[in-house]
């Protein structure tokens, strides 16, 4: 990263250790540092992993098979801190479990798109020509004419519902954009005089393309890539709500609030966890996403 | 004019890609397609009969040639299920999303639209703050959790409204609204969170150009510089906004039919996929679509109108 010398008038006098340095990796970390409401994102987002690797530790029970036909439906408090569903399985370890889930629903579409879109992206964005214009942003047009959702109903018909299924269609689904952003910050960046240099001096395409121009367009995919994570997790508690992604025994959230429909009238409880738990956590991407974009870019947002 | 057509122009290859993918569905299955619409009890005359119905027994390209014709001429097939023809469904179901996807749009818009310009009219203050805090909330929380949510409190706590019993509108205007207020409040208020931050920065860019500092400087009072000279522009980016907003509400009211029951198009999807009715599914997808690149179209057009610097800068490149 350059460095950029920020007290330019320090006095001769004194000699060193008056000269702040701050480096462009510094600056950003510190706008960031300094942003509450990515830090508040960064605590909530924290607390999902912690609760995805520790539930074993965390949940009291069985998140499937701890049945306690004793409690059934029962409301919060006592034994079962958040209360218990119709198979008398407790409602607060069904969550904690479901943080696996929805961390998986966070990192497994996105990670599609970005090992799937940033290659065509940038490919389609340096080389340029017929086969970008004509072929591949054109299938993109025609991928983005499918109202997301629409997209991954159709491919559950196709590949049938469940959980990896539902994990797939939401990355095609993200496939757009991705390369439609990769493409427009290629483009943006290809011709600016540093790539121009490198080119002089005979660096080859794939070293352009991956040491100049990538390290350039991660911020903006860093951006795009934690609010697409609030995305995905709505769309597998959608699905898994319908009935398309997990499957009911599973503890995912958005299949709690399928079963949950059942009781609307008789334990409300069961339908308020899982939604503040969906709530919270997209919440804390799309805090953090945001602030990502500001420390990343002070001008945004002001 | 011209604009216009090269825009239509532009369009047909989209559209002819859309159709090759929504075609390429039913072959995308695992294992023949008839096989695994009848399931694996059914006789061999039946499969081969429904084989003969969807030509799979001719060469793809043929296939392709002779959907594509029907679909052109707006004949989708017919319901796997009961033989009604895909069409008629679609008909049948597009005016309850229709009548929700408006209500929707007008929920988000009356939420929005204030909410957006108080919050720029004094950027950084308490009203924008709690404006942001709010519409970030409002981004998070998944739609159809709401309507659950009011359902429970609305429907089955204080009885105000009907968790669901959808009445067209023809029929009943007061019941069909009752009906349908949950669904459009709470799909809405997703909607508005995110026009209202696009309304906030819009107008804010806006209020940074010499022509506002110029209506400042005649003394007009800040109401009259948004009102009256900084709102009309930063409305532009909104209108693109709107036309996305409509084509996501398209896929999101999926759900939110099923919640409160609408017979909407999204539900039909849904009823077609658990049914294993793929004609139903293909033409409906289709039709989605074809509805999105139909709207993008209409947006492009419009934006051209209001800005005429946009043509501009097209012809330009």
């Amino acid at each position: 990263m350059g460095e950029l010398f920020v007290d330019g008038e320090t006095a001769a006098s004194d000699t060193q250790a008056q000269v702040r340095r701050v480096s462009l990796a510094g600056s950003i970390l510190r706008r960031f540092r300094k942003n509450h409401q990515a830090m508040l994102g960064l605590l909530i987002i924290a607390v999902l992993i912690a609760a995805a690797l520790l539930a074993d530790v965390i949940a009291p029970f069985d998140p499937v098979f701890a049945q306690d036909y004793e409690a059934i439906l029962k409301d919060p408090g006592g034994k079962h801190l958040l209360g218990t569903d119709d198979l008398g399985r407790d409602t607060f370890s069904r969550l904690v479990y479901g943080a696996r889930l929805t961390m998986l629903a966070a990192v497994i579409p996105v990670t599609i798109a970005l090992l799937v879109g940033v290659p065509i992206g940038l490919f389609t964005g340096y080389v340029g020509g017929a086969l970008d214009h004509w072929v591949i942003m054109r299938l993109v047009d025609a991928l983005q004419a499918f109202p997301s959702l629409i997209l991954a109903l159709a491919m559950a018909a196709v590949l049938g519902g469940g959980f990896t299924n539902a994990m797939i269609a939401i990355g095609i689904g993200f496939l757009p954009a991705f390369i439609r952003i990769t493409r427009a910050q290629t483009l943006a960046v290809k011709n600016l005089e540093y790539v121009q240099a490198a080119r002089s001096i005979g660096a080859t395409e794939r070293r352009i393309t991956l040491f100049h121009i990538f390290p350039n367009i991660t911020a903006t995919l860093l951006v795009q890539t934690t609010l697409a994570m609030a995305t995905a997790i709505i769309a597998e508690a959608g699905l898994s709500y319908i009935g398309l992604g997990a499957s009911p025994e599973q503890p995912s959230w958005g299949s709690m609030l399928r079963n949950a429909q059942s009781y609307l009238n008789t334990q409300p409880w069961l339908v308020v966890w899982p939604g503040l738990a969906i709530s919270a956590v997209v919440l804390g991407f799309n805090l953090l996403g945001d602030g990502l974009r500001q420390a990343l870019d002070p001008k945004a947002n002001k | 004019m011209g604009f216009i057509i090269r825009r239509l122009l532009a369009a047909l290859p989209v559209l002819f890609l859309v159709s090759v993918m929504v075609f390429m569905m039913l072959h995308m299955l695992p294992g023949d397609p008839a096989t695994v619409i009848l399931g694996d009890e059914a006789t061999p005359e039946a499969i081969a009969a429904l084989r003969t119905e969807l030509g799979l027994d001719k060469p793809l390209l043929a296939q392709y040639l002779d959907w594509a014709g029907k679909v052109f001429q707006g004949n989708l097939g017919r319901s796997l299920l009961d033989r009604t023809p895909v069409t008629e469904l679609i008909l049948q179901r597009l005016p309850a999303t229709a009548e929700l996807i408006a209500g929707s749009f007008l929920v988000a818009l009356a939420i929005a639209l204030p909410s957006g310009i108080i919050a720029a009219a004094r950027p950084n203050q308490a009203a924008d703050h709690i404006g942001t805090a709010v519409s970030f909330i409002g981004m998070s929380i998944p739609h159809f959790w709401l309507g659950m949510m009011f359902i429970m409190f609305f429907a089955a706590r204080l009885g105000w409204l009907p968790a669901s019993g959808y009445v067209p509108f023809s029929a009943d205007p007061s019941a069909n609204l009752k009906a349908m207020i949950m669904p459009m409040v709470a799909t809405g208020f997703r909607e508005s969170a995110i026009l209202m931050r696009m309304i906030r920065s819009s107008l804010l860019e806006v209020m940074n150009l010499d022509y506002i500092r110029t209506a400042r400087a005649k003394g007009l009072s800040t109401r009259r510089v948004i009102l009256g000279h900084a709102l009309k522009n930063s409305l532009i980016p909104v209108v693109t906004t709107s036309g996305i907003m409509i084509a996501s509400l398209l896929g999101g009211l999926v759900i939110t039919e099923s919640i409160f029951s609408i017979p909407g198009y999204g539900k039909l999807i849904i009823d077609a996929i658990f049914s294993r009715d793929y004609t139903t599914v293909q033409g409906a997808i289709l039709v989605s679509a074809v509805i999105v690149v139909g709207i993008n179209f209409i947006v492009d057009v419009l934006y051209t109108l209001i800005d005429p610097r946009i043509k501009l800068g097209k012809e330009n490149n």
